[in-house]
């Protein structure tokens, strides 16, 4: 008798893996229909990805998709180099004071609900008279992302041994010399995971985006969540699977990273 | 300075007396940018409303005397206790509830295959599992609702097979927002779960089996006990998100199945809007969240101690 097979168990994961992939396969194919109408198959076209880009509602898709990028990318350098930082500092910093607490901090924004950080930034910004918009959705990201780029990075950190970096001391490296040839080029596998993630996270990000957007300002997902409320319409679909494919690129990318990263690994 | 054991820690590598300036940044951020905004929100659902969404800087109880208690429409009633909010509440607990419980039950088989697969096929698993977590929950919500609506695929492709007659109104049910939240959350139970059986030791299975277990009363007397931190520690990754979940109830469910997160957010939007009560709402969800996680971390920690 193996004791590791149960009956059933591989059908439910089956079953598991046919539900979670089920919907995103139903819409990407659905981003390809040629008829007007949602519901009735018409054949293989482009037509939607074409509206998306060139389509009455194109130019605040491409205002959005802007805001959208652009945040990320902002958000999650900024957040990449604050938790490299301080990943350095919880692994290598040894005992200090607040230890516990830093780290209870560092997590802090994946235990409070996404909903209950919306109103409190939102009330924030608005009582230090901050107006609504892309900094404030900047500065949102930048927080929530920490976490996200802190984890892979400390990770990574974690398992590299301290003695190379001894022994570049003990040659007389300065600490800059030793952190720019030993550590960073050891601990790099963990950054750009760290990174890719921080960006889908921001580029993923409603909840808090909503409320601290203000009045007129777009990012992705805030535009299709105002058009869905008005019913599933083709273009939402494509644009979804386009936001899809990046996605799923960015995570495979951060995967192969992370195994290549693996395999180098003292 | 070097000794002749290799070191491990920090010693030698000249991070330890930086260690301040390096985390300067990190404790500005989510110090200025999240602890003081919650502090300020705590004050804030003391505060008087204005009418047009902001607030007067009178303190009162008004915003939690309105969750809790009712005085009739008009006020001159005796004061009774106000089920309106105290329900959605519960209902947001309850769907959040049997959002988990599904997960536990698609999430613990497929975790405990995935761990028992060979170590090299093991991360081909899990990744599988876990792409569509960092597919963006929106788009994510709007294809399941695209996929299970009353004339979508799902219904579509059951009345062909002829299984229904009519299509099943799936949209702006419990069962659709419950759907929503274990699809939107169901990889957050298998990792945990899966971290856990990895580590059992199977020597403890074959004991079980000599002495005559059958293989499910070994699952049972002896597995689940083992691998129980993992269990709830994907209970707790499900069911705090689920609990002040927006986007599932808000684009799968309908008016009946309103919850925490529609009605905080209901509070900040337009004219309509009441910002101490809507941060009373979020002081009350945060609390709820909060015994949750200090439960979990007190019983973590006796496990550990005995």
């Amino acid at each position: 008798m193996d004791l590791r097979r149960y009956p059933g168990f591989r059908a439910m994961t089956l079953l598991c893996l046919v539900i979670l992939y089920t919907p995103l396969i139903v819409i990407t194919v659905y981003s390809f229909n040629a008829s007007t109408s949602i519901t009735t198959w018409g054949g293989f076209s482009w037509r939607w990805y074409a509206d998306v880009f060139t389509g009455p509602e194109a130019p605040r898709f491409r205002a959005a998709a802007w805001n959208s990028l652009t945040i990320a990318l902002i958000a999650a350098t900024t957040a990449t180099l604050i938790a490299t930082a301080a990943a350095v500092a919880m692994v290598r910093g040894g005992r200090f004071r607040g230890k516990s607490a830093t780290f209870t901090l560092i997590n802090l924004p994946l235990m409070v609900p996404e909903i209950v950080i919306a109103v409190a930034t939102l009330i924030f910004f608005s009582m230090i008279g901050l107006t609504t918009g892309y900094l404030t959705i900047l500065i949102a990201h930048i927080t929530f992302c920490i976490p996200f780029a802190y984890l892979p990075i400390a990770a990574r950190l974690q398992g590299i041994e301290a003695t190379y970096e001894q022994a570049a001391r003990d040659l007389y490296a300065t600490r800059a010399q030793a952190f720019r040839l030993i550590l960073l080029p050891l601990m790099m596998p963990g950054v750009i995971s760290g990174y890719l993630l921080a960006f889908i996270i921001s580029l993923d990000d409603f909840i808090i985006t909503n409320f601290v957007k203000g009045a007129g300002m777009e990012t992705l997902p805030t535009a299709i969540f105002g058009s869905v409320k008005q019913g599933i319409k083709p273009n939402i679909m494509a644009i979804s699977t386009m936001m899809l494919a990046v996605s799923v690129l960015l995570v495979t990318l951060s995967y192969f990273v992370n195994r290549a990263g693996q395999k180098t690994r003292a | 300075m070097a000794g002749f054991a290799p070191k491990t820690g920090a010693e030698g590598t000249g991070y330890t007396r930086i260690v301040g300036p390096l985390l300067l940044p990190t404790w500005a951020m989510i110090g200025i940018f999240l602890v003081l905004p919650v502090a300020l929100m705590a004050v804030y659902s003391f505060l008087t409303k204005e009418f047009r969404g902001g607030v007067i800087w009178d303190f009162t109880t008004a915003a939690y005397d309105q969750f809790f208690v009712t005085r009739g429409l008009f006020g001159d009633e005796p004061a009774a206790i106000e089920w309106t909010y105290i329900g959605i509440f519960w209902r947001s607990i309850w769907q959040a509830g049997v959002a988990t419980l599904v997960c536990l039950i698609v999430g613990f088989p497929t975790a405990w295959f995935i761990a028992t697969r060979p170590p090299a096929s093991r991360q081909l698993w899990l990744f599988l599992i876990t792409i569509p977590y960092w597919v963006n929950l929106l788009i994510r919500t709007v294809s399941l609702k695209f996929l299970i609506r009353d004339n979508g695929p799902l219904n579509e492709s059951l009345m062909g097979l002829g299984l229904i007659d009519g299509p099943l109104p799936l949209v702006n049910t419990n069962l659709a927002v419950q759907l929503g939240l274990f699809y939107s959350y169901l990889p957050f139970m298998v990792l945990p779960i899966y971290a856990a059986v990895e580590r059992y030791n199977f020597a403890l299975s074959e004991a079980a089996a000599d002495l005559y277990a059958s293989r499910w009363v070994t699952l049972r007397e002896i597995v689940l006990p083992v691998v129980r931190p993992g269990i709830i520690a994907g209970c707790i990754l499900v069911f705090v998100p689920s609990l002040g979940a927006f986007l599932a109830p808000d684009l799968l469910g309908g008016a009946k199945t309103f919850m925490i997160g529609s009605l905080i957010e209901e509070q900040f939007k337009g004219s309509q809007g009441n910002w101490p009560f809507g941060a009373a709402c979020a002081m009350i969800l945060m609390t709820l969240v909060m015994i949750v996680l200090i439960a979990y971390a007190r019983q973590q920690s006796r496990a550990e101690g005995g």
